[in-house]
């Protein structure tokens, strides 16, 4: 049963005089608790799928379907507050807001979902805990490595207890030890929490250990394996 | 919430030196409008609190067309008045204080002068005004004493001193002659040059007996126990006498050139501090464009992440909120020791320039200014900078409102 359902997709920029077809009719189907990889170079259209399959963009044509939910059917104030509880984000700068400590800010996306404050505490330390950072937690982002920066944007991105997780090039500001630490909490969290984890990549580090690889070139998907890993 | 203000706070902060220059600019309005109107507010206040409570007082009561053109003609009878007052007993009325007042032309030797001649109750007057306090030289009059106190500017003007006589002439009530001798028993000032250059006063019934108007009263003014009670001391003492017979007119019906001053003075300085908010308004904008420009992306972050677009520009314009009233709570209390100082050393113009004194003096103002200590000035400027802020706000609202995440974080 998919849990992402992408049929058709067609995105069109036309912000210059020549239209740009970020994407040109593309299907595909994620079941839950994948843990998929879409790669292609520069300009391929990962991101543009990225975004439209979390809501951030819409496309020019198409259906996109989230756990029988119809994104196109959602206005905007309806997508905003179906992303706070179903996806987590991860960004490719971390992201993560600078005046708030590690703690505070995974404790930020229980806040806009209302959670209890001992609730909202314990699970952020939990996470932070699970992601090797519980000393940590009083330290604001420019008081951390890029490699802690985007462990904390991964427990932000879990802490709304999202069905998908969406990460745009998690690892291409890491070092290789922090990117294999980066992977190891994530394989960890997709196999015992079986969330869904989507990735769009072109480091080769991330794709070994994806247990499905999409390949996009052109706007189009070229190739898309599956791996027993 | 308590997070959103905490986020705020913090996030005010990120740039701490654009904070403060536009916290510096708003602290600099605010001790600048605060000291302005308080002086202005000081200075009215006591040239108000001088013309009341030394001779006009918070209100009066007249025959029926007396004001208008002041004819003791139209005096009323003190027994007819006394008998319709004693019906009401408003709360907040001390008393009432009878008048018989009238020009009269003050002569002694080769010199001589218009004057304003008040015939009162000088034990009342001594009640409501202090009047003894005011004296320069001698004392007050005793009742029936024929006798005159002459207000210092006056008794300069026309060479006299303790001891000495002046002669007052004028027309008395139904044109009946007026002539009489009075020998000077006190000198007064009233820290007020209008005043002080035609003053003089007579025991009532000596003046009475001068007026050929035995009985009568130009007018009584009301003694109250403060200004917050005139306008219920009004309504029942209205109610109680015929308007037909009888008008009562408050300070402001008194005296309409002095509000209307006033009210010019008002605008004026409104104008200035409208120049100056305006200067204001537009510093803080320049910070609220720089500070937008700058954080599209972590807006279309927080959106991404499902942070709802009120929520966010709620937060944005506590931030905005927060910036101002930094520098308007400075500006505050800054200010406040500053007026506090002033309002018990007021400052005294002629220490700095005689010639400004002077200048002030000609146009009826004492030269002396103590500041105002009214809260209400000071909230007033908070105020003033939370709706300069709230508008200003109105602007990365709108961004925010329009923002496209995707198109904020590619940026």
């Amino acid at each position: 049963m998919s849990i992402i359902s992408v049929k058709n997709i067609h995105k069109t920029y036309n912000e210059n005089t020549v239209p740009v077809h970020a994407l040109r009719g593309v299907d595909l189907e994620i079941s839950e608790g994948e843990f998929t990889a879409i790669v292609g170079p520069s300009g391929s259209g990962k991101t543009t799928l990225l975004n439209i399959i979390g809501g951030l963009d819409r496309p020019t044509e198409g259906d996109i379907r989230l756990d029988q939910t119809e994104l196109s059917t959602l206005n905007e104030n309806q997508l905003i507050e179906f992303r706070k509880n179903n996806i987590g984000f991860i960004f490719q700068s971390y992201n993560l807001i600078p005046v708030l400590t590690s703690k505070e800010n995974v404790e930020f996306v229980m806040l806009l979902q209302n959670r209890p404050k001992k609730e909202m505490e314990t699970r952020a330390k939990e996470l932070l805990n699970a992601v090797g950072l519980s000393d940590k937690l009083d330290q604001r982002p420019a008081q951390l490595s890029g490699g802690q920066q985007q462990r904390v944007a991964v427990a932000r991105a879990l802490a709304s207890k999202p069905r998908f997780v969406l990460a745009d090039e998690p690892t291409a500001n890491l070092d290789s030890k922090s990117t294999a630490d980066l992977l190891d909490i994530m394989a960890k969290l997709n196999q015992e929490e079986q969330i869904t984890f989507v990735f769009s990549t072109h480091d080769n580090r991330v794709i070994e250990r994806a247990r499905r690889v999409v390949t996009m070139v052109d706007g189009k998907i070229e190739s898309d394996e599956t791996f027993n890993r | 919430m308590k997070q959103i203000f905490k986020l705020a706070w913090r996030n005010i902060w990120r740039n701490k030196r654009r904070t403060l220059i536009t916290a510096a600019s708003v602290f600099f309005a605010v001790l600048f409008a605060s000291s302005m109107k308080s002086l202005q507010a000081g200075a009215w206040n006591e040239m108000i609190k001088n013309v009341t409570s030394l001779h006009i007082g918070y209100a009066q009561i007249h025959a029926a067309g007396f004001w208008e053109n002041r004819s003791i003609d139209k005096s009323l009878s003190e027994e007819d008045i006394l008998q319709q007052l004693n019906e009401v007993e408003p709360e907040g009325l001390v008393g009432y204080l009878p008048r018989l007042e009238s020009f009269a032309l003050a002569s002694s030797g080769d010199k001589s002068g218009a004057v304003l001649v008040v015939g009162a109750d000088l034990e009342k007057e001594e009640q409501h005004s202090e009047l003894s306090s005011r004296l320069v030289e001698g004392r007050l009059l005793e009742k029936g004493e024929p006798g005159v106190i002459l207000a210092e500017g006056l008794a300069k003007k026309l060479n006299l001193g303790l001891q000495d006589s002046l002669i007052l002439s004028s027309i008395g009530y139904h044109a009946a002659s007026a002539v009489g001798l009075y020998p000077i028993k006190g000198i007064i000032s009233f820290n007020n040059p209008e005043l002080d250059k035609q003053f003089c006063y007579l025991d009532i019934q000596v003046a009475q007996e001068f007026y050929a108007a035995e009985g009568m009263l130009t007018g009584m003014v009301i003694h109250l126990e403060d200004n917050s009670q005139l306008d219920g001391v009004l309504t029942s003492i209205r109610g109680q006498l015929p308007p037909e017979d009888y008008e009562v007119m408050d300070w402001m019906e008194l005296m309409p050139d002095l509000v209307e001053a006033k009210n010019l003075d008002e605008a004026g300085s409104f104008l200035i501090l409208g120049i100056l908010y305006i200067i204001i308004t537009f510093g803080i904008f320049g910070t609220l464009l720089m500070m937008t420009r700058e954080r599209m992306y972590e807006f279309g972050v927080l959106t991404a992440i499902g942070m709802k677009k009120w929520l966010l520009s709620f937060a944005v314009w506590i931030e905005i909120i927060f910036m101002g009233f930094v520098g308007a709570f400075a500006g505050i209390f800054g200010t406040m020791p500053i007026v506090a100082y002033f309002v018990q050393n007021p400052i005294d113009m002629s220490k700095y320039s005689e010639d400004a004194a002077s200048t002030y003096e000609k146009f009826g103002f004492h030269p002396v200014f103590p500041m105002n200590f009214d809260i209400n000035i000071f909230t007033s400027q908070a105020f003033i900078v939370f709706i300069i802020c709230t508008v200003l706000a109105v602007y990365p609202i709108l961004v925010i409102q329009s923002l496209k995440p995707v198109q904020a974080m590619r940026k």
